[in-house]
């Protein structure tokens, strides 16, 4: 048995037990990301010293006979859009190569008392605006279950960091899939919650109303307690939500007798790979077979989810990304001799190229004359879509598609086509859209044991109703148990 | 041809929030440059706004003062554009959902009360600070970034600069009574945009307007528009045409010029603010604020002249100042003359407040104290020269009246036997006067007046000395 392979809720199993210490762990993690980081280039910057520390002094409470938390002594690290007072935050972005907060976003607060020993910040698409990771101004991350493929994106680090064994648990942030997708690729289980249930505060924002902060975990049980852990409202966060605290680990019910279940049957149709067509009623049937019923719908102007999310996403950017412009932090140009130049040339040199698509592109979508048959259209979509939703609600307890259309592709294969790749966020673009929580969990392999992920949505702060469906799936079949092997494409069973 | 002028405002105010509109920071003048800031009105990334409510009951305060409706369900809005002193290259104000919206403010204008509009008042952050190196270098100041701001706009009612002039000084008037804001210009803290046009008199329709910028004293409020509707008026004389333009208002050289093409044809790209939530205004918010409302300059004004007897302009003169007005209320509250008092108030301690710079808040001596002056004076201690020399004293080193009468020697001589002697003295040593009044000339008497003072050391009481020299003379 590795540490490093072990779940988090194993992990606390082991520390209470007095089977092993949090030191070990951390250093089994910390050994593991040695070994095999050079391969899947998850971390951007290591914190290994103060990760040991943080160990020890879990330990320390440990043997004062001290309770300790969930995720106490269980190692972790945070995407690098995600504020780290005194710690390098870059966005992955030549714009930030060299930017230290001297503030910790309110999730890593919350992951710091919580007592995680942090080991570093992870890789991801140039200010989270990407499907692969590729969009990283520093390195490629690489698949841990093939390292030809991407992790998906953006958050392309924290999936395969989990996957690969070079961290127990990570945060992430989903805009329009950035959590759901790489999990899928990279075979864990990835959450984005409910708009405004986890604060925003000191993560880089890319677009406001859609950014939300999620976990990637090796199973269920783990998701629900990093989510305990990373839930609360936040005062510095306008849009955070002041509901009252739910102990997610009581929603881990093996039990879906009588529940409904809503197919979006739209990705279930034109594009949908075999493999993952496969996977996913074959998942519908083990819901079944449970007890569940299910029902197909189609969505409404689902064809236009993906458009107006590009242009609400787009125009939001142009704006929040103005504030890097040379002036008080961040890259600044050397050659200038004006304010002007001073903008354009540090903009110009500090933005990689995906992400000056997006600022014109949203810039393009708010200028006088195109807000109205933009922007504008695009809140009108945003709003039928909303209103789909909760129709379907009044039917389903939750609604089950395919995280993506197909599993992980090769390097390059879609850097080409911007649209392309746009198209990797079908699936789940809806539900930033919506503000609704959803999870990706594995769901099987395609014949080249690449993983694929099954899209769980639940209704507004839903969370426990999709921790259960999740938890239930999971406890009926064995994806969850599946761990990569780096370097070869099999992978296999712990 | 005769031509009337068209005016509107855009008058932005600071108010006077203890922190920033959308973080803790402190708002304050004359600190050390970014010593008030923090990660969000740095716009560090990953910060986020959080509005200052207090903010927002100004605002509301202020348009319940200006007879505004309150919009109960409002948003705010991203302008975006790229500046040094703007840190998130966007500022948050609002676009189409003013918090207040149509009301008005009555001037008087002469002996005409004249009723200008207001089109809405909404609520923005200021910027930061450039400070211009001599060395060729800029730096910025981030302390004011981030202050909160209402932007009141009025409708084109206003018709001269005179109006302006009587509109801002009620606006200032009303933020000072309701303590939103503390409105000094000096400090930036009242600043206007000004729209201008004109148009043959008797036209119904506007002409092209024009607009100001920085505008920051009422005077220079006053110069610009004089000297714009003139520009205009000459232009349309020989035969050109106004063009729609942003200008710039210089007040060093008195004269205002077309902004470069560049400055002025910003697409700012409002959008709603995505990290802000809806600004609502329940009822029980609104009334709270509502009965929070003080006594306001009209109705203060009223009472001064039906109570105290002021007429109406000098009823205005005070009251157009809440601190003044505080003043006058607190020294007449013992019962001497408001008359009096509101003489010496619009009169000489004006002109030294303004001699001095000095607002009314800075008066530095109690209104007890000015109340014991005009005792004093009504009681004959001291003549009414003497008084100045008391209030010159009070402004320089603040003290009982009485006892600077006693100091200084002040005390007016009423004694007819001691100005008996004086008066005879005087008129035994200038017989040329005693002829003079003798053939007629009665300015003998002022002239004997003057000597007399002179020889009391102007501690004489005019009125006796007076008599006495006439009975003397009479006598002769
Ligand atoms: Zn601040």
């Amino acid at each position: 048995m590795n540490y490093y392979d072990l779940t988090a809720h194993e992990i606390h199993d082991l520390l209470v037990g007095k089977e092993a210490t949090s030191e070990e762990i951390t250093k089994s993690v910390i050994t593991r990301i040695d070994s095999v980081d050079d391969k899947v280039e998850a971390y951007l910057a290591r914190t290994s010293e103060a990760a040991i520390e943080a160990a020890k002094r879990v330990d320390a409470k440990i043997t004062r006979g001290e309770r300790i938390g969930a995720l106490e002594g269980v190692p972790m690290a945070f995407k690098d859009n995600l504020c780290t007072n005194g710690v390098k935050t870059t966005c992955s972005s030549r714009m930030l190569e060299t930017f230290v907060p001297f503030y910790d976003a309110f999730v890593v607060k919350k992951v710091n008392e919580g007592g995680s020993p942090v080991l570093g910040k992870l890789n991801m698409d140039e200010f989270a605006m990407g499907s692969s990771t590729e969009n990283s101004y520093f390195q490629k991350t690489r698949n841990p279950y093939d390292l030809q493929k991407v992790p998906g994106g953006s958050s392309g680090g924290s999936a395969a960091a989990v996957s690969a064994g070079s961290a127990v648990f990570t945060l992430g942030s989903d805009t329009g899939g950035s959590i759901r997708q790489p999990a899928s690729f990279c075979g864990v289980v990835g959450m984005k919650p409910t708009y405004g249930l986890v604060s925003r505060f000191g993560c880089i924002a890319f677009a406001s109303s859609l950014d939300q902060i999620g976990p990637l975990t090796k199973d269920v049980t783990d998701c629900a307690n990093v989510l305990n852990t990373i839930v609360g409202h936040d005062p510095a966060d306008s849009t955070s939500l002041n509901v009252s605290k739910v102990d997610y680990t009581k929603a881990l019910v093996n039990d879906v007798k009588g529940l409904k279940i809503g197919v979006a049957t739209d990705y279930l149709q034109d594009g949908v790979n075999d493999e993952v067509k496969a996977a996913v009623l074959a998942a519908l049937d083990v819901f079944r077979s449970l007890g569940a019923t299910v029902g197909e719908y189609t969505m409404k102007a689902a064809k236009y989810a993906l458009p107006a999310y590009y242009i609400i996403s787009g125009a939001e950017a142009s704006s929040n990304l103005a504030r890097f412009d040379g002036i008080r932090y961040g890259h600044r140009t050397e050659s200038f001799d004006n304010l002007k130049e001073l903008y354009e040339n540090s903009r110009s040199e500090g933005f990689g190229d995906e992400v000056k698509r997006r600022i014109m592109v949203g810039t393009y979508a708010l200028s006088s004359g195109y807000y109205d048959a933009y922007y504008k259209k695009a809140q009108k979509v945003r709003t039928v879509i909303c209103n789909d939703f909760k129709e379907q609600f009044e039917k389903y307890d939750f609604i089950v598609t395919p995280t993506t259309m197909a599993t992980a592709f090769t390097f390059g294969e879609k850097t080409g086509s911007p649209l392309e790749m746009y198209l990797n966020d079908l699936c789940t673009v809806s539900v930033n859209i919506a503000g609704l929580p959803g999870i990706s969990i594995p769901c099987g392999f395609d014949g080249g044991g690449m993983p694929i992920g099954l899209q769980i949505i639940g209704r507004t702060l839903g969370e426990e109703m999709v921790l259960r469906a999740a938890y239930t799936f999971e406890q009926n079949t064995q994806f969850h148990k599946h761990r990569a092997i780096i370097g070869e494409k099999e992978g296999r069973s712990v | 041809m005769n031509y009337e002028t068209v005016v509107g405002l855009e008058i932005h105010s600071e108010l006077s929030t203890v922190t920033k509109m959308y973080c803790g920071c402190a708002t304050s003048f004359g600190s050390e440059p970014n010593i008030h800031c923090c990660p969000v009105c740095l716009a560090m990334p990953g910060a986020l706004p959080v509005l200052n409510k207090t903010a927002v009951e100004f605002a509301i305060k202020a348009g319940l003062a200006m007879n505004c409706a309150i919009t109960r369900s409002g948003k705010q809005d991203r302008k975006n554009y790229f500046y040094p002193d703007l840190p998130k290259a966007y500022q948050i104000s609002q676009l189409d959902t003013p918090l207040c919206v149509g009301g008005y403010i009555d001037i008087t204008v002469g002996d005409e009360v004249k009723r200008i509009r207001i089109n809405r008042i909404h609520i923005e952050e200021d910027a930061g600070k450039l400070l211009h190196e001599a060395g060729g270098g800029t730096l910025v100041d981030f302390n004011r970034g981030g202050t909160p701001l209402i932007e009141i706009v009025t409708e084109p009612d206003i018709r001269s600069s005179e109006e302006a002039r009587l509109f801002l000084e009620s606006v200032k008037a009303i933020l000072e009574y309701i303590e939103v804001s503390d409105c000094k210009m000096e400090q930036g803290s009242l600043r206007c945009d000004v729209n201008v046009s004109v148009r043959p008199a008797g036209q119904t329709e506007f002409g092209t307007r024009t607009e100001m910028k920085n505008v920051n004293s009422f005077r220079s409020a006053v110069r610009a528009i004089d000297f714009e509707s003139k520009r205009q008026i000459e232009e349309l004389e020989y035969g050109g045409t106004i063009v729609q333009e942003t200008r710039k208002w210089n007040d060093d050289k008195g004269e205002s010029y077309p902004m470069r093409g560049k400055e002025e044809a910003q697409d700012y790209r409002y959008f709603p603010d995505p990290d802000l939530v809806q600004i609502v205004v329940d009822d029980e918010m609104l009334e709270r604020i509502k009965s929070s409302l003080p006594e306001l300059p009209d109705a203060r004004k009223a009472r001064y002249v039906g109570d105290y007897g002021l007429t109406r302009y000098d009823a205005e003169q005070i009251t157009n100042s809440r601190c003044l007005a505080d003043f006058f209320e607190k020294a007449v509250s013992g019962g001497v003359s408001p008359k009096a008092v509101g003489n010496w108030i619009i009169g000489d301690i004006s002109k030294i407040l303004n001699e001095k710079s000095m607002e009314a808040g800075d008066i530095p001596f109690l209104p007890e104290q000015l109340a014991k002056l005009v005792t004093l004076i009504e009681e004959g201690v001291i003549s009414n020269t003497a008084g100045k020399k008391v209030l010159d004293e009070l402004f320089e080193n603040p003290r009982d009246p009485e006892l600077i009468v006693k100091e200084k020697g002040l005390v007016q001589i009423s004694d007819e036997g001691a100005l008996k002697a004086v008066v005879v003295q005087i008129i035994d040593a200038n017989p040329q006067s005693v002829a003079d009044y003798k053939a007629g000339k009665e300015k003998a008497v002022t002239f004997l007046v003057g000597q007399t003072m002179r020889a009391t050391k102007g501690q004489g009481n005019p009125q006796m000395l007076n008599k006495l020299i006439k009975e003397e003379l009479d006598s002769r």
